[in-house]
């Protein structure tokens, strides 16, 4: 009697074990998957389009081996009225050039009209946002940017220095990617000219600049920017502008609407003259094209 | 009675094989240009005794020669910060061909269904699994049409985009 009932009972365990074994389902299969597979950190790209808002930087950068050249067209004052054509019978430009060493380091150069000033800038990528094993809120990038006007003296009988046209821009660039549509930046920024027009003018200008991006399609999106100073100067304004984006594979077209003519941080934050209100307002366009020069290398 | 649930227990976990580095790439071939991507952190898990399977790719581990095409990919068309992961699951048709206590290569065509850009599709693929002295590697190449998957591919990129993408995957369990 006893040797049956322990027979009944093992026979009756093993079938229950079995019946455990065949209804391993396929769900099941990829759930054991998931429970192994290692947990990612996943970093946040494409916080903006490219590696200018509208006039001011964004924390965009080239990864390694890619080369951005970039042409910036501001017009002229769209108030001058028709016989101007609005502003675009006028116009001041802007080329730059700008590498990645490394995913983290992007070298640029530019020359533009306004005052033929040439800059020379370095953008270090600090912290990039992601989300997974690493929860990290913002991208930090710092830039750094010389400019040197070219332009002759207006006066060659004074005492001009060589060092009078230099000026010096530092400038700490937080996002926050919120989702798919949204992207903020803050940049406070600190622009040091060695020379000023005058006594009322700083040597030192600070300012916090505010940006968003606003995504309406996948390949177009709605930016504003604006660098409010922290030390306004008489007769100048604070930089305000409206842009949109459109991305098509290489290239991307920026247009815009600003109240300076000014394409570098030197003009745009510390020299605007437009006012908005009346309508001191200068359309423009920035064409990006990105070149990879150096592809990535698979390893196998 | 301990020792047979064991013993069932050594054997069921003996025939279910793991891999976290299985390699994946995809290659598109169009007029202006040929784009391949890699990635090698597939992860795979294998059942020999029913000759099922299940494999789940990060799409944003796919790395591209060009940076900018790599953003592109998964902003634009794959979207992976919404869909982070593709996934497989299917059987072998001919299990009972396959012998995996033996050394050779096997011919076999594995059926299932295919997730990516949140999308599943039915999907039959031909490939080999070699068995060498307990190590297996499951080789398959099929096609893939990013169109089927929800995945818009504007029409002035069609020369620059293959709307068949061949698959190759390589797992070593």
């Amino acid at each position: 009697m006893k040797n049956t009932l322990t027979k009944a009972t093992l026979t009756f365990a093993t079938l229950l074990c079995g019946q455990y074994l065949m209804s391993q389902s396929p769900e099941n299969l990829l759930n054991s998957l998931d429970s192994i597979t290692p947990p990612e950190t996943a970093y946040t790209y494409a916080t903006f389009k490219s590696t200018r808002v509208i006039n001011g930087h964004s924390i965009e950068r080239m990864k390694e081996g890619q080369l951005d050249f970039r042409v910036s067209h501001r017009f002229g004052l769209i108030n001058q009225g028709a016989y101007e054509l609005f502003g675009l019978d006028q116009g001041t430009t802007c080329l730059n050039l700008e590498y990645g060493i490394k995913d983290w380091i992007m070298l640029g150069i530019s020359r533009t009209s306004v005052e033929k000033t040439f800059s020379g800038l370095a953008k270090f990528s600090l912290l990039r946002q992601s989300s997974g094993t690493r929860n990290i809120p913002v991208s930090v990038s710092y830039l750094f940017e010389t400019s040197a006007i070219t332009v002759k003296w207006s006066n060659p009988d004074l005492n001009n220095l060589f060092s009078s046209r230099f000026s010096y821009l530092h400038q700490l660039l937080i996002a926050r990617k919120w989702n798919e549509r949204f992207s903020l930046q803050v940049s406070p920024t600190v622009l040091h000219r060695n020379l000023v027009a005058t006594e009322a003018n700083h040597n030192d200008v600070w300012a916090l600049g505010l940006a968003g991006r606003y995504k309406i399609t996948r390949r177009t999106a709605l930016n504003a920017e604006y660098y409010p100073r922290l030390n306004p100067e008489p007769n100048t304004t604070n930089c305000l502008s409206i842009g949109f984006d459109v991305e098509t594979g290489g290239h991307v077209f920026q247009l815009l609407v600003s109240n300076s003519t000014g394409m570098i941080e030197k003009t745009f934050i510390g020299e605007t003259t437009g006012k908005w209100n009346k309508g001191d307002l200068h359309l423009g366009f920035n064409i990006s094209r990105v070149f990879a020069l150096k592809g990535k290398k698979h390893v196998k | 009675m301990i020792i047979f649930l064991s013993l069932t227990t050594i054997i069921h976990a003996q025939d279910k094989l793991i891999t976290k580095t299985g390699h994946i790439w995809f290659y598109s071939h169009a007029p202006l240009e040929d784009i391949i991507a890699h990635t090698h952190q597939a992860a795979a898990i294998i059942d020999l005794s029913k000759g099922s399977i299940a494999v789940s790719i990060p799409m944003m581990s796919f790395e591209f020669k060009k940076a900018l095409m790599q953003e592109h990919f998964n902003e634009n068309y794959v979207e992976s910060a919404k869909y982070p992961k593709a996934r497989f699951i299917g059987s072998v048709k001919n299990l009972s061909e396959l012998n995996f206590k033996k050394n050779g290569i096997y011919k076999t065509t594995v059926t299932g269904e295919l997730t990516i850009h949140n999308v599943t599709k039915k999907i039959e693929a031909d490939g080999t699994i070699e068995v060498k002295d307990g190590k297996y590697t499951v080789i398959s190449k099929f096609n893939v049409s990013p169109k089927d998957y929800d995945i818009k591919i504007e029409n002035r990129l069609s020369r620059n985009i293959a709307s068949t993408i061949e698959v190759n995957i390589e797992l070593n369990f």
